[in-house]
C-alpha cells in the first residue's frame, strides 16, 4: 500500500534521516495506519465545506505598534552553535 | 537562424516590503542595519508554543495596494502554511497566502494583475565562506532582523514583451506604491525585488513556451539586462533544434551569466494548508472605507494633471510623475515659484537627473525653493546656464541659497559695462586663425574664440551675448 | 499522608484564606512529595516557592504539563529534542494562574509532542499508574493525571487534543476536562495540532476543576488569534441533580470495542443519572465511527508543519558532526525525535503531499464538518452527550507500544468533541476489572455540551459526582 521509495521520499520532505531498517518499518506502520484511516473513502462528501477552524472568528488583527524586541543574549541563549552574534549552520551552498 | 520570428513573453513577480512599523506576524520592529538579532522575539525567532498574529496596518497597505491596481478586494481571504526547511525560515514554513489571496486580478498601465497576497520575509543569511571553515565545513550565520517583515507579493500575467518594456512597467509600479506611502520600494537595499518568468513563442502564437524563473534581480538595470540575456540563452537553444528546460536561474550582474538554482529532481512540495493558528481575513465595508481614504494621486494621473496644468510635454510629465521623487521635488519648487514650470521642468530631467546618480533629491542637500529660485535667477538672465549649472553643483553638495552663492562666487552674467569688449579683443588677438576661419564664413570656428573667454570668465558671460560682440569685433552683419 | 496533602485544592484555598494554613506550608509539603514521586510524573520540580502568592487561588500550587512555556524554566514536551530547553516567556495560561495566586510546583512528564495515549512515549521515561504502577496513567498528560491521583500535587494543567486530558484523567481516577476550542490561550503551548490543542484542568474533583478553569478563561489573549473571550464567569457548581437534563448516549461511541467492566459502569451510571432526575435517550452520531480515522489525519498533518520547527537551529539539540545542512538537519530530526513521532511526522507530511492531500487532508476536513453537523443537530435535542471516557481500564505498560492502531483506539470516545471543538468533561464513576484481569481500576464517564457549555458540564458533574461518591483517595496510599 505505500512503497519503500515513497517512504524514502517523504522522509526527505519532512527532514527525517531513516536507516533501510526504519524505511521498512515505517512502511508497514503507515500502511497499517492508512488502512484503518481507509474508512472515510466510503463517505459521501460531495458538496461539503471543508472546516479547518471551528472558531468563527474573523480579522484577529494587531495595532501596528512596537513592542520591546528580546536582548540579544537572550535570543541566542539557547542557540546549539552561536557565531558572530548569530545562529551558525553549516552553509547551504557548500 | 529561427524560420519564425520569436516573441518574448515575460510575467513578473514582485515582492514588496511593506513600511510599517512592526513585522507581519509581531510586535519587533522592523530593523534598518541594527546589529544582528536585536531585532526578535518568541514569535519571529519560531520559538516553541509562540503564535502568529497579523498586523493591522500590513492588511491596510495590501488593500491600498489592491485598489491602486485595480484589483478585487477579496471579501475574505486566508493565510496557509507554505512548508520548507532552510535556516533562514524559522518555523519550517512560511506563512503566506495561497489559494485565497486578499486581491485578485487588476491592471497597470496594459499589464494584467494576476493577483497581490500577504506573506512574511525570510531572514537573512550571512555566508562566512573560508574564514567560517571548522572542522572543514563552511559556515553561514542567521540574522534573524528581517525575519518576519510584512511583504506583498505582486504577480503579472505575462503580459510584456521586451526587457526594456520589463523595466519601464516595473518603474511605474515602484512610483505607483511609492506614492501609495507602503513601501521605501528601494531595491539595492531589498525593499522591492523582481523575479520574472521568461518565454519564447513564435510572434503572433498565443500559446505558451516552457518558461524560465530569474530570481532577485535587484536594480532595474540587472532586470533589464538578466532579462536579455535570458531571451538570447533560450533563443540559441530554439535556433539550434533545442528545447527549453524549465529552470530558475540567478543571474550575476558582474559576469552577465544565469546560474541555475535549483534541478529538477530536488522538486519542491509545498505541501500547502490553511494557518491553523490565524483566522480569515474579512475584508469590512469600514477597512476599504479607510484604504479609500488614504489613496493619493497616482503617477498617471498625476501625469495628466502636470500636463494639463503646467503645460508640460507629455514626456516631461511622465519622466516627473513616474519618479515620485523628481515629481515631487517639482512640486515643491513650483509651490516656491511657480513663474517657469517648463524651464524647471527641464532642469530637474536634465542637469538635475545627470548629477543625481543613484541618489535621490532628498538625499542631497538640495532645497525645493532653491531650485526654483535657481531657475528663475537663469530665466531672468542674472546669470548664465553655465553658471547655474554651477550653482546646482554647489547647491547638491552644500545646500544655501542661489542669490548667495551667486553673489559669493562673482557668477553674474557680464555686460558690455563689465569689459567684455576688452575680453573678446584679446581673444581675437590671441587666435587669428579662429578669426579669420570665422570672418570667412565658417560659423563653428567661434567655438576656439568662446571657449578660453569662457573659461577666463567662469562661465559669467552669456553665449549669445559674446557671439553678438565677436561678430561686432569683426565686421560681420548680424543675422535678423 | 499529611492532612494537608488530604485537603481538595479548592479546601486548601479556604483553608489559606480563613488564615488556618499557611500558604508556604502547603507549597513545601507538596514540593516534599513531588520531589518524592517515583512514578516519574514530574521532569522538574521548584526548589522554593515564589515570594508573592494572594489572589483567588491562594497560594495553592499547579503542576504544568511540560508543554507550557515557563520561562526559565525546562520546557521540553517531552521530547529529548528540546532537553534542558528554557524559553525566555511564560505560556498565557501559566501567567494568568500565577497571577491568580497558583504558583509553580513543577513540571510534569508527558508523551512525546503530546503524542500518545499512555505517557509511554516520553523521551524521559513512561510514568506509571499510581492505581497499578504495571499499568499506564494514559495520555498524553499522564503525568498531570497521575501526579494529582498520587497527591503530589493539589492540581495539575494539562491540554487534550483529541481526548489527553479526559482519558487520562479516566485512568487515573480524577476529573478532566477539556474546554471549549478558543476559552483558553495556546499562546505559550508547544503545539502538537493546532486546530485542536486546549489546556484544560485535571483535578481531583470537579469543584476544583471548575475553580482552577474559571481562572484559565477571561478576555481574550491578543497573542492567540483563535482565542475567545469567555460568555460570563464560572460558578462554582452546586447542583444537585440532573431534573430535567436531557442526555443522549450516542450507539456509536458506546458499543463495539469498549470493555465490558466499563461499559457496565457506564450503564450504571446512566441509571444513576435517571435517579437524579435526567432524561437518557439514544442519540444519533452518524459520523462519529469516522471520527478516528479524520482525526490521524488532520493532526499529524498540523504536527508535521508544527515539528518543522524543531531543525538544531535556535535551539534544542543538533546532531553533532554534520558537515552540510542536508545531514544536519536529517540526523538531528532522527535522532531528536521518539518513533511515535516521528510516525506522525511521516503520516502527516504523506497526507498534505502533492497527489494526496485531497484523499487525504482534504477529505479529513470535510469529514469534520459533518462531526461538527452531527453534534450541533444532536444537541438541538439533547443538552448533554454522554460516553465512556475511554474504551478501556488502565493496560499494562507495554501492552499497545507494538501496535499504533490498537494505541490510537483509546481515542475512540473522545475524539469526536475534540474535532467538533466543544467542551467535555471525565469523572471517575466506578472501579473495574481489565478483561485479563488484575486490581480493580477507575472507569471514567464523559459528558460534552455544546459550545461555551462548561458552567452547565460542570454543574451536572457536580451533581453526579455527589451521588457517586467515588473515593479516589486510595491511589495515594502507596506512597508518591
Ligand atoms: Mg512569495
Ligand atoms: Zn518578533
Amino acid at each position: 500500500m505505500i512503497e519503500r521509495e515513497e517512504v524514502r521520499h517523504v522522509a526527505r520532505l519532512a527532514r527525517l534521516a531513516l536507516s533501510d531498517a526504519e524505511v521498512d518499518r515505517m512502511a508497514i506502520e503507515l500502511a497499517g495506519v492508512l488502512e484503518h484511516i481507509a474508512t472515510i473513502e466510503q463517505l459521501d462528501l460531495e458538496g461539503v465545506p471543508p472546516t479547518s477552524h471551528v472558531v468563527s472568528v474573523e480579522n484577529a488583527l494587531r495595532p501596528d505598534v512596537p513592542r520591546p524586541s528580546l536582548p540579544r543574549e537572550r535570543a541566542l541563549e539557547s542557540g546549539p552553535q552561536v557565531l558572530d552574534d548569530g545562529f551558525a549552520v553549516p552553509s547551504p551552498q557548500a | 537562424m529561427s524560420a519564425v520570428e520569436l516573441e518574448p513573453v515575460i510575467g513578473l513577480e514582485i515582492h514588496v516590503q511593506l513600511a510599517t512599523a512592526t513585522k507581519m506576524f509581531c510586535g519587533c520592529a522592523l530593523s534598518f542595519g541594527e546589529p544582528p538579532n536585536t531585532r526578535t522575539c518568541a514569535v519571529c525567532l519560531g520559538l516553541p508554543g509562540a503564535l502568529p498574529v497579523v498586523n493591522e496596518r500590513a492588511i491596510h497597505y495590501g488593500l491600498m495596494i489592491g485598489m491602486a491596481l485595480g484589483s478585487q478586494l477579496a471579501p475574505r481571504s486566508i493565510f496557509h502554511r507554505k512548508n520548507y526547511f532552510y535556516p533562514d525560515l524559522p518555523k519550517g514554513y512560511q506563512i503566506s497566502q495561497y489559494d485565497e489571496p486578499l486581491c485578485v486580478g487588476g491592471e497597470l498601465a496594459g499589464v494584467r494583475i494576476h493577483r497581490v497576497h500577504l506573506e512574511e520575509d525570510a531572514a537573512k543569511l550571512i555566508h562566512l565562506g573560508a574564514s567560517g571553515r571548522i572542522h572543514g565545513s563552511e559556515l553561514s550565520v542567521v540574522d534573524f532582523n528581517r525575519g518576519g517583515t510584512p511583504l506583498v507579493e505582486i504577480v503579472t500575467e505575462p503580459d510584456l514583451h521586451s526587457p526594456a518594456q520589463a523595466r519601464e512597467w516595473l518603474e511605474l509600479l515602484r512610483a505607483t506604491l511609492r506614492a501609495l506611502g507602503v513601501s521605501d520600494v528601494n531595491m539595492d537595499e531589498g525593499s522591492l525585488r523582481a523575479d520574472a518568468n521568461v518565454s519564447l513563442r513564435p510572434a503572433g502564437s498565443d500559446t505558451l513556451g516552457t518558461k524560465t524563473e530569474l530570481k532577485n534581480m535587484n536594480s532595474f538595470r540587472y532586470l533589464e539586462r538578466g532579462v536579455a540575456a535570458e531571451i538570447e540563452r533560450q533563443r540559441a537553444i530554439i535556433d539550434g533544434g533545442g528545447e527549453v528546460e524549465q529552470e530558475t536561474f540567478h543571474f550575476d550582474p558582474s559576469s552577465g551569466a544565469l546560474t541555475a538554482l535549483r534541478s529538477k529532481e530536488d522538486a519542491q512540495d509545498y505541501r500547502y494548508f490553511p494557518e491553523p493558528d490565524l483566522v480569515p481575513i474579512a475584508t469590512t465595508e469600514a477597512m476599504l472605507a479607510a484604504a479609500r481614504a488614504a489613496m493619493p494621486e497616482l503617477p498617471s494621473a498625476r501625469a495628466q494633471r502636470l500636463a494639463r496644468e503646467c503645460g508640460l510635454s507629455a514626456e516631461r510629465a511622465h519622466q516627473l510623475a513616474f519618479h515620485v521623487e523628481l515629481g515631487d521635488l517639482f512640486e515643491r519648487a513650483l509651490a516656491a515659484d511657480p513663474a517657469h514650470p517648463r524651464r524647471l521642468a527641464d532642469w530637474i530631467t536634465g542637469e538635475l537627473v545627470a548629477r543625481l546618480g543613484e541618489r535621490e533629491p532628498v538625499q542631497t542637500r538640495l532645497e525645493p525653493a532653491a531650485l526654483a529660485a535657481l531657475v528663475a535667477l537663469v530665466a531672468d538672465g542674472t546669470i548664465t546656464t553655465a553658471a547655474g549649472r554651477e550653482v546646482l553643483d554647489a547647491l547638491l553638495a552644500e545646500g544655501g541659497d542661489p542669490a548667495a552663492i551667486v553673489a559669493e562666487r562673482g557668477l553674474q552674467a557680464l555686460a558690455d559695462e563689465d569689459g567684455l569688449a576688452e575680453i573678446v579683443a584679446r581673444a581675437i588677438a590671441a587666435d587669428p586663425d579662429a578669426a579669420e576661419q570665422v570672418r570667412s564664413g565658417n560659423a563653428k570656428a567661434i567655438g576656439a574664440l568662446i571657449g578660453p573667454i569662457m573659461r577666463e570668465t567662469r562661465g559669467r558671460a552669456d553665449g549669445g551675448e559674446l557671439t553678438r560682440l565677436i561678430h561686432a569685433a569683426l565686421g560681420i552683419a548680424e543675422e535678423r | 499522608m499529611s492532612s494537608l496533602i488530604a485537603l481538595s485544592a479548592a479546601q486548601a484555598v479556604a483553608a489559606v484564606r480563613s488564615g488556618e494554613l499557611d500558604a508556604a506550608e502547603l507549597f513545601e509539603a507538596y514540593r516534599a512529595r513531588a520531589g518524592a514521586d517515583e512514578l516519574n510524573a514530574y521532569v522538574w520540580v521548584a526548589e522554593r516557592a515564589p515570594a508573592t502568592a494572594g489572589g483567588p487561588l491562594a497560594g495553592v500550587p499547579l503542576a504544568v504539563k511540560d508543554l507550557f512555556c515557563t520561562e526559565g524554566v525546562p520546557s521540553q514536551s517531552g521530547s529529548r529534542i528540546l532537553e534542558g530547553y528554557r524559553p525566555p516567556y511564560d505560556a498565557t495560561v501559566v501567567a494568568r494562574l500565577a497571577a491568580a495566586g497558583a504558583p509553580l510546583l513543577g513540571k510534569t512528564n508527558q508523551d512525546e509532542f503530546a503524542m500518545g495515549s499512555s505517557t509511554e512515549n516520553s523521551g524521559f521515561g513512561p510514568v506509571r499508574n499510581p492505581w497499578d504502577r504495571t499499568r499506564v496513567p494514559g495520555g498524553s498528560s499522564g503525568g498531570s493525571a497521575a501526579a494529582v491521583a498520587a497527591r503530589s500535587a493539589p492540581w495539575a494543567l494539562g491540554t487534550d487534543t483529541g481526548g489527553s486530558i479526559r482519558q487520562p484523567a479516566a485512568l487515573c481516577g480524577i476529573v478532566g476536562l477539556k474546554p471549549t476550542y478558543g476559552a483558553v490561550s495556546r499562546y505559550g503551548m508547544i503545539a502538537f495540532a493546532s486546530s485542536l490543542d486546549q489546556a484544560g484542568p485535571l483535578t481531583r474533583d470537579v469543584t476544583d476543576a471548575a475553580l482552577l478553569f474559571g481562572q484559565m478563561v477571561g478576555p481574550r489573549d491578543p497573542c492567540d488569534s483563535t482565542s475567545l473571550e469567555y460568555p460570563g464567569a464560572i460558578e462554582r457548581p452546586t447542583r444537585e441533580d440532573l431534573a430535567g437534563l436531557r442526555l443522549g448516549v450516542p450507539a456509536e461511541l458506546t458499543g463495539e470495542g469498549i470493555e465490558p467492566g466499563v461499559l457496565e459502569a457506564f450503564e450504571a451510571t446512566l441509571e444513576l443519572a435517571r435517579t437524579l432526575g435526567a432524561s437518557v435517550e439514544p442519540c444519533a452520531l452518524p459520523h462519529a465511527r469516522h471520527a478516528l480515522a479524520a482525526y490521524y489525519l488532520i493532526a499529524p498533518a498540523e504536527a508535521s508543519s508544527n515539528l518543522a520547527r524543531f531543525d538544531g537551529v535556535r535551539y534544542g539539540y543538533r546532531a553533532s558532526g554534520a558537515e552540510d545542512l542536508l545531514t544536519m538537519y536529517t540526523r538531528t530530526r532522527h535522532d531528536g525525535f521518539g518513533a511515535e513521532v516521528k510516525r506522525r511526522i511521516m503520516l502527516g507530511t504523506y497526507a498534505l503531499s502533492s497527489g494526496y492531500y485531497d484523499a487525504y487532508y482534504g477529505r479529513a476536513q470535510r469529514v469534520r464538518t459533518k462531526i461538527a453537523e452531527d453534534f450541533a443537530t444532536a444537541f438541538e435535542r439533547f443538552d448533554l452527550i454522554v460516553t465512556p471516557t475511554a474504551p478501556s481500564v488502565a493496560f499494562p505498560l507495554g501492552s499497545k507500544t507494538a501496535d499504533p492502531v490498537a494505541m490510537y483506539l483509546n481515542d475512540f470516545c473522545t475524539v469526536p468533541m475534540s474535532l467538533a471543538g466543544i467542551p467535555a468533561i471525565s469523572i471517575p464513576c466506578a472501579l473495574a476489572t481489565a478483561p485479563e484481569g488484575g486490581p480493580p481500576l477507575p472507569v471514567g464517564f464523559q459528558l460534552a455540551g455544546p459550545p461555551f457549555s462548561e458552567n452547565l458540564l460542570l454543574g451536572a458533574a457536580f451533581a453526579l459526582e455527589r451521588a457517586l461518591g467515588f473515593d479516589g483517595s486510595r491511589a495515594a496510599e502507596g506512597g508518591p
